[in-house]
């Protein structure tokens, strides 16, 4: 119950987060991939703060026990393989379609459109879709 | 450099991390938002409950932002509803297949110094950067 609560209030902070940074704002998501246009650099400085964050809490605590539940892992994961490539590439011709990613797109449905609820009830339905696919055809498919 | 223009996706960005962080420091769970998204799809064993009350979390905030900072969540969609549900699909089955998303290989993984997750970053960056290209033209705009 209590990694519960946590797991809400660190969502709650997470929504908060992409609010105040612009992340919810798709036109500006789209001039940040815009490097060829008038390129807006300033959401780099979104995962640049995220990531000076939780780089020194991972190095401090991996492998460690987590205040609430179980241990940490001790490494990342360090191969790579086609699936990583297809789908990421997959995911960003969307992202540069619609300025959204899956995050920002769940805090949009505190002040819905029709256009932004049906992009993520789309973006479920596409999980449920890779999730349909066998196991077995995607790894021959990608090696 | 504009610090006008910075401060707010700099304190964003520092939140996101706070949020990431106390998750990993507290549950020893990443915060990678495809994965849990699916997770709930699918009523993980196990991992439910806490997936389950981030996303209530992620959603209180938006209501949240709502009230305190509307003109931050925008209502608007930069393309036409067909074109929406198309790119979630593409957003929703590529987060998947690719393992993460923003969150999950941009920050976290990232932030672990992970190959797989360097690269995947770079990669939907890439791919998001040619699309909007690739969409100006066709648009001719």
């Amino acid at each position: 119950m209590r990694k519960n609560i946590a797991a809400f209030f660190c969502g709650l902070l997470f929504a908060a987060g992409l609010g105040v940074s612009g992340m919810t704002l798709p036109t500006r998501v789209v001039g940040f991939l815009d490097f060829f246009g008038g390129w807006d650099y300033s959401l780099m400085f979104v995962m640049g703060g995220a990531i000076a964050v939780y780089l020194p809490v991972w190095y401090a605590m991996k492998c460690r026990k987590s205040v609430l539940a179980g241990n940490l892992p001790c490494s990342a994961r360090k191969d790579t393989d086609a699936r990583l490539f297809i789908g990421a590439s997959i995911f960003g011709i969307g992202w540069g379609l619609a300025g959204i990613c899956p995050g920002p797109g769940i805090v949009l449905l505190g002040r819905p459109s029709v256009e932004t609820a049906a992009f993520v009830a789309a973006m479920l339905a596409g999980m449920l879709v890779h999730r349909a696919l066998p196991r077995k055809q995607i790894a021959a498919a990608t090696g | 450099m504009d610090w006008q223009r910075i401060w707010p996706p700099l304190l964003g960005g520092l939140m996101i991390g706070a949020a990431s962080a106390s998750l990993l420091a507290l549950t020893a769970k990443t915060a990678g938002i495809s994965g849990i998204l699916e997770g709930i799809l699918t009523r993980e064993k196990g991992e439910l409950g806490w997936k389950a009350a981030f996303v209530l979390g992620l959603l209180a905030g938006g209501v949240g932002l709502a009230f305190l900072l509307p003109e931050n969540l925008a209502r608007e969609a930069l393309r036409p509803l067909p074109m929406m549900i198309v790119a979630g699909l593409l957003v929703g089955f590529g987060t998947r297949l690719g393992g993460g998303c923003t969150s999950g290989h941009g920050v976290c993984g990232i932030g672990r110094l992970s190959l797989r997750s360097i690269l995947g970053t770079v990669t939907f960056i890439a791919a998001g950067a040619l699309t909007v290209v690739v969409a100006r033209l066709v648009e001719g705009s």
